[in-house]
This record gives structure tokens, C-alpha cells and sequence, in this order.
């Protein structure tokens, strides 16, 4: 199967491991949920495992777990304040989630959650869902506050109002579209440079000396796409972070 | 669901390469051949990551989380532990300091005051040895100057006498006879006024 190695789009698709079909919906066990199970199964044991011994003086391990940990409840704090660290374990999941999703996908022949835009919006729904229940649980209709900015002159109110909707309404968008579009984009140029590779090696002498420019490449972007992993995970979080504070301070 | 293999093969690369551009803007005409915005595998996807992120969220909040929170308060307080610890030597350190200063500057009073008593006694000493030798001197000028005074009205006295001898033996030489002794005596006292 070489042509598949060269088809960028094969990794991406979705196949029934355990078929299931619940009330007309197609709910099978796929390669898909597979991978979900597999990034919690690693993260949770990452986590639990580095912190068994409960060391006082860390070792190499539990400082990875401790630094995320810290890491996010440093970002938790300093976005939506003291109040904010009640969201700190959903935070703290989406950020591990995440990361270790993209992570996880890097390695070859390995299926990415977050290459999938139900799954990323999913988890964006998650936040905003979060949002706006404890906004309102919270504030009731204060939590509209949101939508008018203070010392705003009445005759822009109208407008500024109809903008504020839009970019709230706009958020779970970009917050799944980012992370979605980002890891798809990383793992099809990937996959093209690989294919390159293949390609061209088959070429016979001359091929193979022209493959080294993109192999070079599909290094130097396996090194980028481990930046873009965390990254993606990093923004996904503190953006999170700033919404949850919006929740939790509707007037601006 | 991809299409005829040979087509797909020749294809699939330039069309992956539009739709890494546009499959997010226009998945319409891809829907059946772009896995991610394949409606067909929502529901499954939806309820595997509802359920796996849930128990990935109890089991952190439940687990993990209270751990590594109570690793590093433990590792807090015992800082802080040490640190009051520090402190606290460090006070008992400066109390030590600050009693033996006292106590140094207790011993330098002391022996000042010291010093000052046997100086100020020294110096009392020797002024009563002094006016004492001062009296004994004064007296014995006085008596001094007494005994100057006696022998000096003696010797007057005695000039007076030499004188009026001196006198009589003079006016007996040059005039002859006997002489007055009372009229001499006057006359010289006359003279020596």
C-alpha cells in the first residue's frame, strides 16, 4: 500500500474497531475513540505514576507533573483571579487532554483525536457551556453585563452590543477551529513531505540523493509540529482561562 | 468512501493540498471524502470523548490533582518550616550577640569606673600631701620671718647704742669733757629719723 503513504488524507479517516449502534445512531468503538482512551490511559498513568512516591524533592518525572500543575493553575490564576481556581481541574483536564492528544498523534500511524473538528468543538461547547451555565447560575441576567462595556456612549451602544454577541457567539468557533485546523494542517504537510520522500527514493539514483531535501523537511516540521502540540494545548487553555473570568466577572 | 483507487492515488495529493486551504470554508462538495467533516461519525466521536473526558475529569479531579496539590503544600510548609526554624536560630544567634555586648560594655563601665576611683583618690592624696606641705612650709616661714623681724630689732637696737657710743666718743674727742647721755641719744635719734 505505498500509495497510501503519499494519500495525506487516509490518516484522518474514522473505522469502526467494535461496531455499535444505539437508537439509530452509529456509536461505534472506532480507531477514533480508541485514541481517546489511549491519551487518557497515558496521561492519567503519566500523572499518577510521576507522583507516586510523593517525593519532597522531585525527580525528573513528578517536576513534569508538578510543572504542568503549577503551570496551569499559575495561568488559572492570573486570568480569572482566586474565584477562577474552582475550574481548576476542567482546566487542568482540557490542558492534559489536549496536549497529550497532540502528542500522541505525532507518532506515526497514529490516529489524532484533535485533527477532528466534532471533537474540538466539543470540548470548546464543554467551556462555553461552562461559561454561560455558572455566568448565569452565578449573575443571572448580570451575566448579560458581558455584552455592554462600560462607558460606552448610548448612540454606539446598539452597535458595540450587536459586536460583543457576535464575538462571544463566535468563540467555541474559533476555539475548536484553531485547535482542529492547526494539528490538520501540521499532520497533512507531514504526510506530504513523507510522501515526497517515498516518491522521489523511487525514482532510483538521482531520486534518492533529491529526497534528502524532504526528509530534511519532515524533520524540521516534526520538530514544529512538537512545538505546535504544546502550543495548541497552551492557547486552548488560557483562553479557556479568560472565559471562564468572564463568567466569573461579566461587567468589564 | 474514497473514491476509484487510481483516481484517488494521482489525485489525492493535489486535492489534499486545496483542502488544507479551502475544506474548512467549502466541505460541501468534500463531504463524503474528507473524514473530519464526515457527519456520519459525530455521534460515535461525541459520546467516546463525552466519556472518556469525563472519567479523565473525575479521575484528576479525584485523584491526581488532590496528590499533586498536597505534594507541593507539604513541600510548602515545610519550607516555611525551615525557614521559621532559620529565623529562629538566627534570633537566638542575635540575643547571644547582643548579651555579650552588654556585657562588654557592662565590664568597660566598670572598669572606668574603676580607673576614675583610684585616679580621683590618687589625685586626692596628693593634693592633702601637698597643702599639708604647704602649712608646714608657711609655718616655717613665719617663724622665719620672726625670728628675721627679732634679730633685725635687735640689731636696730643695738645700731642706736653703737651709734650713741660712737657719738659721745666722737664729741669727747673733739670737744673734750664729759657728754650728756640723754642729750646724744636724742641727737642720734634725731639724725637716724
Amino acid at each position: 500500500m505505498a500509495a497510501d503513504k503519499v494519500d495525506p488524507i487516509h490518516q484522518f479517516q474514522i473505522h469502526p474497531i467494535i461496531p455499535l449502534h444505539i437508537g439509530g445512531y452509529d456509536v461505534s468503538f472506532t480507531n477514533s475513540a480508541l485514541f481517546m482512551v489511549v491519551t487518557i490511559v497515558v496521561a492519567s498513568a503519566f500523572l499518577y505514576m510521576s507522583t507516586a512516591s510523593r517525593a519532597l524533592i522531585p525527580g525528573r518525572l513528578q517536576s513534569v507533573s508538578e510543572m504542568a500543575y503549577e503551570f496551569v493553575g499559575n495561568m488559572l490564576r492570573d486570568a480569572a483571579g482566586k474565584q477562577g481556581m474552582q475550574f481548576f481541574p476542567l482546566v487542568f483536564s482540557l490542558f492534559m487532554f489536549v496536549l497529550v492528544a497532540n502528542l500522541i498523534g505525532l507518532f506515526p500511524y497514529f490516529f489524532t483525536v484533535t485533527s477532528h473538528i466534532i471533537v474540538t468543538f466539543t470540548l470548546a461547547a464543554l467551556v462555553i457551556g461552562t461559561v454561560i451555565v455558572y455566568g448565569f447560575a452565578k449573575h443571572g441576567f448580570g451575566f448579560l453585563k458581558l455584552f455592554v462595556p462600560h462607558g460606552v456612549p448610548g448612540y454606539l451602544l446598539p452597535l458595540v452590543v450587536a459586536i460583543e454577541v457576535v464575538s462571544f457567539v463566535s468563540r467555541p468557533v474559533s476555539l475548536s477551529v484553531r485547535l482542529f485546523a492547526n494539528m490538520l494542517a501540521g499532520h497533512i504537510t507531514l504526510k506530504v513531505f513523507s510522501g515526497f520522500v517515498v516518491s522521489l527514493s523511487a525514482l532510483g539514483a538521482v531520486g534518492i540523493a533529491g529526497s534528502v531535501l524532504p526528509l530534511a523537511m519532515a524533520v524540521a516540521l516534526s520538530a514544529l509540529e512538537m512545538l505546535v502540540a504544546f502550543l495548541q494545548a497552551y492557547v486552548f487553555a488560557v483562553l479557556t482561562c479568560m472565559y471562564l473570568n468572564d463568567a466569573l466577572h461579566p461587567s468589564h | 468512501m474514497f473514491v476509484t483507487s487510481a483516481f484517488a492515488q494521482e489525485s489525492a495529493p493535489a486535492t489534499a493540498e486545496g483542502n488544507t486551504h479551502a475544506g474548512t470554508t467549502v466541505p460541501a462538495e468534500e463531504h463524503e471524502t474528507f473524514p473530519p467533516f464526515n457527519a456520519a461519525t459525530f455521534p460515535s466521536q461525541i459520546l467516546w470523548l463525552v466519556i472518556t473526558f469525563a472519567l479523565f475529569y473525575l479521575f484528576l479531579k479525584r485523584v491526581v490533582m488532590p496528590r499533586i496539590g498536597d505534594i507541593i503544600d507539604v513541600r510548602n510548609d515545610r519550607i516555611t518550616q525551615d525557614l521559621d526554624h532559620a529565623a529562629r536560630l538566627k534570633g537566638e544567634a542575635d540575643a547571644a550577640v547582643a548579651a555579650y555586648e552588654q556585657e562588654l560594655a557592662e565590664a568597660k563601665a566598670r572598669a572606668n569606673a574603676i580607673g576614675q576611683q583610684a585616679s580621683e583618690a590618687a589625685k586626692a592624696d596628693a593634693e592633702s600631701t601637698r597643702k599639708k606641705l604647704e602649712a608646714e612650709l608657711e609655718k616655717k616661714l613665719g617663724e622665719a620671718e620672726a625670728s628675721i623681724a627679732s634679730i633685725k630689732a635687735k640689731a636696730m637696737k643695738e645700731v642706736g647704742t653703737i651709734a650713741e657710743d660712737t657719738t659721745s666718743a666722737i664729741v669727747e674727742a673733739l670737744v673734750g669733757g664729759k657728754t650728756d647721755k640723754a642729750e646724744i641719744s636724742a641727737a642720734v635719734k634725731s639724725a637716724t629719723r
